[in-house]
Formats: C-alpha cells, sequence, structure tokens
C-alpha cells in the first residue's frame, strides 16, 4: 500500500484543507486489512471510525428478515465507508468485505470532536463529505429508477 | 470506411441455423443467407432490419464478429409484439434482412488509444463487434476496459466469453448490477460509479457508450468529470426505424435521423439535441 500520507494528501476528501487540518487527520489515520467475508461494521453499531478503502471491495449490506442481507452497494477504491461525523454516531447498515481489501482507518470521534472546536475545519470536512454523499445519493437515485426494465 | 448496399428496401432472405438462450428475455440468432454467394459484412455499431414474416420488421443492431462474413449474428431482447414473437423462432426458419445500416463506433479513432467501453443491459449487443474487432488488431489498442451494468446477475450476457477476452486479451472486465439477492461476489451499484475507479488516459482515449439514454447521460457527466472531451465520447442512439434510409422520418430526432446519421453519434455532434427535453 502507498504510504498512507500521501494517500489523504491527495484524496479529494482532503486535499484541500489547510496544513494542520490535514496533518491532524493523518495522526489519526492507520493502514489496516480486512479479509473476504469479514464485517468492518455491523447496523447500530457506534460510529466511531470512518474507512477509505485502498484495494478490494466493500458492500454495504441491509438485513432483511426475510431476505437475509441485501447488497445496495459495493464500493472499492478511493471510497470513503462509514463517515462517522454527523448524529446520531450509529451504524445505519452493515459493511462487509467481499473481497480481501486494505483500508484506511481513521479515528472518526477525534475527527467530530476537532470538528465541534474548529468550526473552520468542521466546515471543511463536512463540504467534502456531503460531496461524497451526495454523488451516492444521486446513484442511489438512478438506481431505484430500474432503468434496465422493459418498458411496455 | 463505407459499406455498399444493394437494394435497401428489398430484404435477402436468411435461414436461422442457431438459436442460443442468453437469459429469460434475451436470445441469439446466428443466421445464413439462403442466396449462398451472397457476402454479408458490417462494421462495428451498425444494426439490421429483421423481418418476420407476418409479423413485422425491427431494427436490431449486428451483435457478431465483423470479421466473419458467412453468417450473422443478432442478439435480441423480447420487449414487443415482433421480438416476443422472435422469441419463439425455430432452426430453419426464413427472416428477411435489410442491411447493414447506419454509422459505426470509431474503431479506426480509437487506435493508439486507451479504449473504454461502457454497456447498460442489451447495450454490450451492440459493443461485441468492437471488442471482436479489438481481439482480432489488439496491438493497435492501448488499455482495453469494459463496464457492464445489469438489472441483476441473471440478466447478465456472454459472461462465458470474459473470461476469455481477460485472459488472452488483456482487457479488463467489469460487471455491476443494481440489485442481488444471490451469492453475487462482483459490483452492486450503477454502471457510471465504476468509471471513477478506473485508470485510463483523459486526453489518449475514446469512450464508447450504448445502454438506456439515462445510463448514458450520467456516464458522459462522470467521463467529463474525468476531464474527458466530448468529441472522445461517442454513444448510440435507439428511436423508432422504419425505413432506415432516412425516407419516413420516424426517427428524426432534431436535424439528424437516427438511422442514417446515427446510430453511432460524437458525443459533441449531439449534445445540444439531447438537452432538449421537447424532443
Amino acid at each position: 500500500m502507498k504510504m498512507l500520507k500521501t494517500i489523504l494528501e491527495n484524496h479529494p476528501s482532503f486535499q484541500e484543507l489547510e496544513r494542520e487540518h490535514l496533518k491532524f487527520v493523518i495522526d489519526n489515520a492507520e493502514n489496516i486489512e480486512f479479509k473476504a467475508e469479514e464485517l468492518l461494521f455491523k447496523e447500530g453499531e457506534k460510529a466511531d471510525k470512518l474507512y477509505i478503502i485502498q484495494s478490494g471491495k466493500i458492500a454495504i449490506e441491509l438485513f432483511t428478515p426475510s431476505r437475509g442481507s441485501i447488497t445496495i452497494q459495493t464500493l472499492g477504491l478511493n471510497e470513503i465507508v462509514g463517515w462517522s461525523l454527523t448524529p446520531p454516531y450509529q451504524r445505519s447498515f452493515d459493511a462487509r468485505c467481499v473481497e480481501d481489501s486494505q483500508a484506511i482507518s481513521i479515528d472518526g470521534k477525534a475527527l467530530r470532536i476537532r470538528c465541534e472546536e474548529d468550526s473552520k475545519f468542521g466546515y471543511e470536512l463536512l463540504k467534502n463529505f456531503t460531496y461524497t454523499v451526495v454523488q451516492r445519493l444521486q446513484r442511489t437515485r438512478i438506481q431505484l429508477l430500474d432503468i434496465y426494465k422493459i418498458r411496455t | 470506411m463505407s459499406i455498399q448496399i444493394s437494394d435497401p428496401m428489398l430484404p435477402e432472405l436468411y435461414k436461422v441455423t442457431k438459436i442460443q438462450e442468453n437469459t429469460h428475455d434475451t436470445f441469439t440468432l446466428e443466421m445464413v443467407p439462403k442466396n449462398k454467394t451472397k457476402i454479408f459484412s458490417f462494421l462495428p455499431g451498425q444494426f439490421n432490419m429483421i423481418y418476420l414474416f407476418g409479423v413485422g420488421e425491427v431494427p436490431i443492431s449486428i451483435s457478431g464478429d465483423p470479421s466473419s462474413t458467412d453468417f450473422l449474428v443478432h442478439t435480441i431482447r423480447a420487449v414487443g409484439t415482433v421480438t416476443d414473437a422472435m422469441s419463439k423462432i425455430k432452426e430453419g426458419q426464413t427472416v428477411g434482412i435489410r442491411g447493414p445500416f447506419g454509422s459505426h463506433w470509431p474503431i479506426e479513432k480509437a487506435m493508439g488509444k486507451d479504449v473504454l467501453l461502457i454497456a447498460g443491459g442489451i447495450g454490450l449487443a451492440p459493443l461485441r463487434p468492437v471488442v471482436y474487432y479489438i481481439l482480432a488488431h489488439r496491438s493497435k489498442y492501448r488499455k482495453v476496459v469494459l463496464l457492464y451494468g445489469t438489472r441483476s446477475p441473471d440478466d447478465i450476457i456472454y459472461e462465458e466469453e470474459y473470461q476469455n477476452w481477460q485472459e488472452n486479451f488483456d482487457i479488463t472486465v467489469e460487471t455491476t448490477v443494481d440489485n442481488t439477492d444471490s451469492e453475487w461476489q462482483g459490483h452492486v451499484g450503477i454502471v457510471s460509479a465504476l468509471i471513477s475507479k478506473k485508470d485510463f488516459s483523459p486526453t489518449n482515449m475514446v469512450a464508447i457508450i450504448c445502454g438506456p439514454e439515462i445510463m448514458m447521460h450520467f456516464s458522459v457527466q462522470e467521463l467529463v468529470r474525468r476531464e474527458v472531451t466530448w468529441n472522445d465520447i461517442y454513444i448510440s442512439m435507439e428511436r423508432n426505424m422504419k425505413c432506415a434510409i432516412g425516407f419516413c422520418g420516424h426517427c428524426q430526432y432534431g436535424a439528424k435521423f437516427i438511422c442514417k446519421d446515427g446510430p453511432v453519434f460524437c458525443y459533441s455532434s449531439i449534445q445540444e439535441t439531447l438537452k432538449r427535453r421537447e424532443i
């Protein structure tokens, strides 16, 4: 895996942060590996970490009593899983490793404490994360359109 | 590059020699001309009018190998009266073929460049001739990536061919589905989401897209975000084509006829029309 610092410096969510803020993110990040089928987290758990995928594939899943786990989306290179910055700081889905994966894990709790103290940092971070959230919402909307269905 | 056809309104008789069921609603027909001296040649992206006698005629893109001139391949999805009836066709049955018609994918322009093929649903069928062409001239192309999106794993077509393309011809194939209940290990999500994960040279590439218009729209948006220019993006359009030679006007789209000026368009030549909701 590339150097953690280099990856975060060039990641769209962090690259425009001020040097001091970027250093804070880097200081609270570490490399992590997951085996295929391993759960990163489960629905209802505390959301204290976020992950930036570096290799492999992570499935976002919802568990339903009748159908079991349903994959809603899969995420890959440089995509963020589980942004722990907004209340209620609780996981709203399962994240499962589809194949052996590498990621950068960031201490979400430390980030949100710093965001509360330093509103400039908080605004920049939320602005960048909101872009990701909007992009994912838009993709989900297209998925819901069921565009390949036969229209008669 | 152009191909001359004799009488564009007169169907040639073809015998169906092989039928393959691809999915629950999609099938592939192999056909040979009844006139044994007939040589059929086409360019990737072109289409034929297939006439099922007593039922009707429909435009279908050619999905076979452009270097095979002795038989014709069409992959068809049963979506209406004529294609439903075609799904019940038997080996040995005769159909009428007019064509090939229309413009073709930019196979010459893409030489020496990265090629990104993006297909949605049955949109993979018109792209398969491009893949075959690239396989036959592999050294003339740089990185080749095929991104393919479908509704579910059960709707995937040509899956048996991907492994050969990847292992023997250095073509990357990634599939994604909108929804799945199964043990699917591939991607889940829209096909345009895969574009951001792919490594290609935005200034030295050609993107070739075929699928539902909304899927092509979002794929173009993602490509533009990656700084690919409109001039390097090609899409295939679909409208109600009848005569296939620009006479009847059924497929008129703004100032263009899809059958004659298309179905393959450079995005820069059609993007103004695509923006107009009234058309």
